[in-house]
């Protein structure tokens, strides 16, 4: 690992923006041979889009990658692969239909008279990208037969198969247990001792600690830091991570615990006793207090979503009970959860949220006329009232309450079903992730929408994959694991990595 | 019973077939016999062709509805030029056979291009190979020609008073090529990459638009071809054969096992749906109880079973 040598990757001044968000300013790293490099940085600081202009998926304005001194300029993940720079993402990019033998060379078998694959040197080029990970997978079993950690072995196997001098590993952890971690990170030891660079992105720190020889910090769209590993304290680390944030969340640390603990002492707004249902939850406990907001956290699959469904009623629970303000509310049937004022603001905006045709106006009045029954209709001048209340109180971007909502771009579509939500005047609000696929202008308005809703004593249920829209709205954040809930972080506890760890650490 | 079938969904369909076979064989007389079993295969020939060639479009995850009247198409164009323009036969297949790949190509394009559903544009694609056979001749017109008398004349003998026609040995014959092209070939692995998951298949860097466009190509080569077998079967061409002929062939495909989600499936699977299809339309020759309209009923609840059985195992994957 010789410093002064040419680096295999260099990346120099990448710029790019997406309509007004300057997603990438100025980034520039270099990656050596024979080294794991840890690209750092909270939520949208910029790494994925990074990664993006590197493999060709995006095409920077401005700025140059340079592969052992030579400038390439992917145009496709293809090409970036051609030139050797391989990926893997956290979510397989294979084809669970096909052997692993065809996963690994497909595109690029050869083929002998009359067209005829040459499938005895494909195995034998699979066994030996096999091989480089010390690895003995069955090539003919089905991809779709092996667990997702093996898929991901099979993802690097086809990587190297090209013989790639770089790798990048995007969230490569995410989804696996703590002994399928173990092999990846021997794997990725033997590939570095073979003089391959690795891109390693992860948000657990503990991982990164462990893994890598320098780390490369972004912030906001910005190259801030590369340091070695060796002697770097996590609190230097997180100082560069957060920048000013960093500083403020200490200060920050009392107030919030002052606001969880207001929340903690009002009136009980919704008592969930042991609900759950075989492949959903297990036998979930919850105490809503008035204008508590509760997040669910946890990985995909953990049964965040699953509790939602539940409480909501879409779902029937074979277990347990639910009572609002000491009233026990029949559970199962989503019309009587809406009258009862517990209501749904649901993770598919599309499929299962909006109307597209229909006005605004329309779309913001069906959860009040469903909830006052059809034989009640809302009056004309009621719908105007509340539709012009909402679009002046969330400050909704649209021609007026007659356009069809199709219209709005997504942040204010998203408005617009919370607006739904809220004419109905509901007592408990379940968001499943409230700010999916919009920007983040549109992102912290809903969040602050959300903050003063619960000082008007709204309760809130939140889940969000985006673990720091949790952590900056809730109180009180529950951590699901496996359909179970198996911590609880309050206040100023809960942070990220606090969320990460107790995931990580159980068991 | 259960697991194999998950590993293999064709024992589902050998298990019919089979089952069919030997209920007919113990019930008439004469049913067993070399004689008969060739007969299948002379009987669905032209089925059998365009239901492989469904089969292609199938595993990747598109559909084609334009089969039967490309069939329709082309018995009438073949008919019009061996017997009105005076053209030879070879020729005139030739030309049926340019056609159809054009015609398929056309729509593969359409797909590719515009991002277009392929039911929507191969439906398209039906009422438009529709009306030009009408524009070629609006009845039916015979072939009179001594080489189609002598195509139809070629027979292999394989048994006491059975025997492989030109159609069947053209059917067996596609049928081997068939499973060559999905098993050996480039573009048939990436047939079933594109079905498996197109996103995925083209972030591994595989052709995947040029292999959408391939897949209608080939399968209009297919009706073409079918056509072409269907005037050997008929001495004649009318614009109105083949109607319907593209759901008796999605229909064969799905009993065969291969899913309407692409992917998955292949071409001996196929082969044995058309016998499927082959051994009811027997059964309603040999018992003269039941009407014809039995086939029909018998496919549906065939059709039916096999998709009910499909589901029960993609739940059981998940």
């Amino acid at each position: 690992m010789s410093k002064d040598a040419t680096p295999l990757l260099k990346v120099s001044g990448l710029c790019k923006r997406f309509g007004s968000v300057q997603a990438l300013s100025d980034v520039s790293f270099e990656l050596r041979a024979g080294e794991i490099h840890s690209l750092l940085g909270e939520n949208g600081a910029g790494k994925s889009t990074t990664i993006k202009c590197i493999t060709g998926v995006h095409r920077p304005e401005s700025g140059t990658v340079e592969l052992n001194g030579r400038e390439i300029a992917p145009r496709s993940p293809r090409e970036a692969e051609l030139s050797g720079i391989g990926t893997v993402y956290q979510e397989v990019n294979l084809l669970p239909n096909l052997s692993v033998l065809e996963n690994i060379v497909l595109g690029r078998v050869k083929t002998g008279a009359l067209g005829r694959i040459d499938w005895k040197d494909a195995r034998r080029r699979a066994k030996a990208a096999l091989g480089k990970l010390e690895m003995d997978i069955d090539l003919e079993a089905r991809l779709s037969s092996l667990p997702v950690a093996m898929q991901q072995l099979v993802a690097l196997a086809r990587a190297l198969e090209v013989d790639s001098k770089v790798l990048i590993l995007d969230e490569p952890t995410a989804s696996l247990d703590e002994a399928e971690v173990e092999n990846l990170f021997r794997v990725m030891n033997l590939l570095r001792d073979k003089g391959i660079g690795i891109i390693f992105i992860t948000h657990f720190l503990d991982q990164v600690f462990r893994m890598s020889d320098r780390m490369t910090v972004l912030r906001n769209g910005r190259y801030i830091v590369t340091r070695d590993a060796k002697g770097l304290s996590k609190q230097d680390l997180l100082q560069d991570m957060l920048g000013k944030a960093f500083e403020e969340m200490q200060s920050r640390g009392a107030a919030l615990d002052a606001i969880a603990e207001d929340r903690a002492g009002r009136a009980t707004q919704l008592q969930v006793r042991s609900l759950g249902a075989p492949g959903k939850i297990d036998s979930l406990e919850l105490e809503l207090r008035e204008g508590e907001v509760v997040g669910l956290a946890g990985l995909l699959g953990s049964g965040r979503t699953e509790c939602a469904r539940l409480i909501f009623g879409v779902d029937k629970a074979t277990a347990g009970s639910l009572e609002l303000k000491g009233k026990q509310v029949k559970q199962g049937v989503p019309s009587e959860s809406i009258r009862e004022g517990i209501m749904l603001a649901s993770e598919d905006r599309k499929a299962e949220g909006i109307f597209p045709h229909l006005t605004v106006r329309e779309n913001m009045m069906i959860a009040l006329q469903s909830r006052r029954g059809a034989l009640n209709p809302v009056s004309r001048e009621e719908q105007d009232a509340i539709a012009e209340k909402y679009i002046k109180a969330m400050r909704i971007k649209t021609s007026g309450p007659e356009a069809k909502i199709k219209e709005l771009s997504g942040g204010n579509q998203q408005k617009v079903l919370l607006a739904r939500w809220l004419a109905a005047e509901p007592k408990v609000l379940i968001l499943d992730e409230p700010t999916r696929g919009i920007d983040i202008g549109a992102r912290a308005e809903i969040e602050k929408l959300i903050e003063s809703l619960s000082e008007d004593g709204l309760s809130m249920i939140m889940i969000s994959s985006e673990m720091d829209e949790e952590v900056r709205c809730c109180h009180r954040v529950l951590v699901l694991r496996d359909r179970k809930v198996i911590g609880e972080l309050r206040g100023s506890a809960i942070t990220e990595s606090a969320i990460v760890r107790k995931i990580a650490d159980h068991e | 019973m259960k697991i194999s079938l998950r590993s293999n969904p064709l024992y589902a369909t050998i298990g019919v077939l089979a089952s069919l076979f030997a209920v007919a064989s113990f019930s008439y007389e004469g049913f067993f016999s070399l004689r008969v079993i060739a007969n299948l295969f002379t009987d669905s020939s032209f089925l059998g062709v365009t239901a492989l060639g469904m089969t292609v479009v199938i595993l990747s995850k598109g559909i084609d509805l334009s089969v039967g009247s490309v069939i329709g198409f082309t018995t009438i164009l073949v008919a019009y030029l061996v017997q009105d323009a005076g053209v030879s036969v070879p020729v005139a297949w030739g030309i049926a056979l340019v056609v159809g790949v054009l015609f398929g190509a056309a729509m593969g394009a359409l797909i590719v291009v515009y991002d277009l559903p392929s039911f929507l544009v191969t439906l398209g694609g039906l009422f438009f190979a529709k009306g030009m056979g009408f524009v070629i001749s609006s009845s039916s017109i015979g072939i009179q020609n001594e080489f189609y008398d002598a195509v139809v004349g070629i027979q292999i003998q394989v048994g006491p008073g059975a025997y492989l026609g030109a159609g069947a040995l053209a059917f067996i014959l596609f049928f081997v090529f068939c499973l060559y092209l999905l098993k050996w070939t480039r573009f048939g692995r990436y047939v079933y990459a594109v079905g498996g998951n197109e996103d995925s298949a083209r972030l591994m860097g595989l052709p995947v638009d040029r292999v959408k466009i391939g897949v209608y190509a080939f399968n209009g080569f297919c009706s073409a071809f079918a056509g072409i077998l269907t005037t050997l079967y008929m001495g004649s061409g009318n614009p109105l054969t083949g109607v319907g002929m593209e759901l008796d062939a999605i229909a064969a495909v799905v009993i065969g096992g291969t899913l309407l989600t692409g992917g998955i499936g292949g071409a001996t699977g196929t082969l044995l749906g058309v016998l499927t299809f082959a051994v009811i339309q027997t059964i309603l020759n040999f018992d003269g109880r039941f009407k014809p309209a039995f086939l029909r009923i018998a496919i549906a609840a065939l059709l039916l079973g096999f998709i009910l059985t499909q589901r029960a195992l993609a739940r059981g994957k998940e």
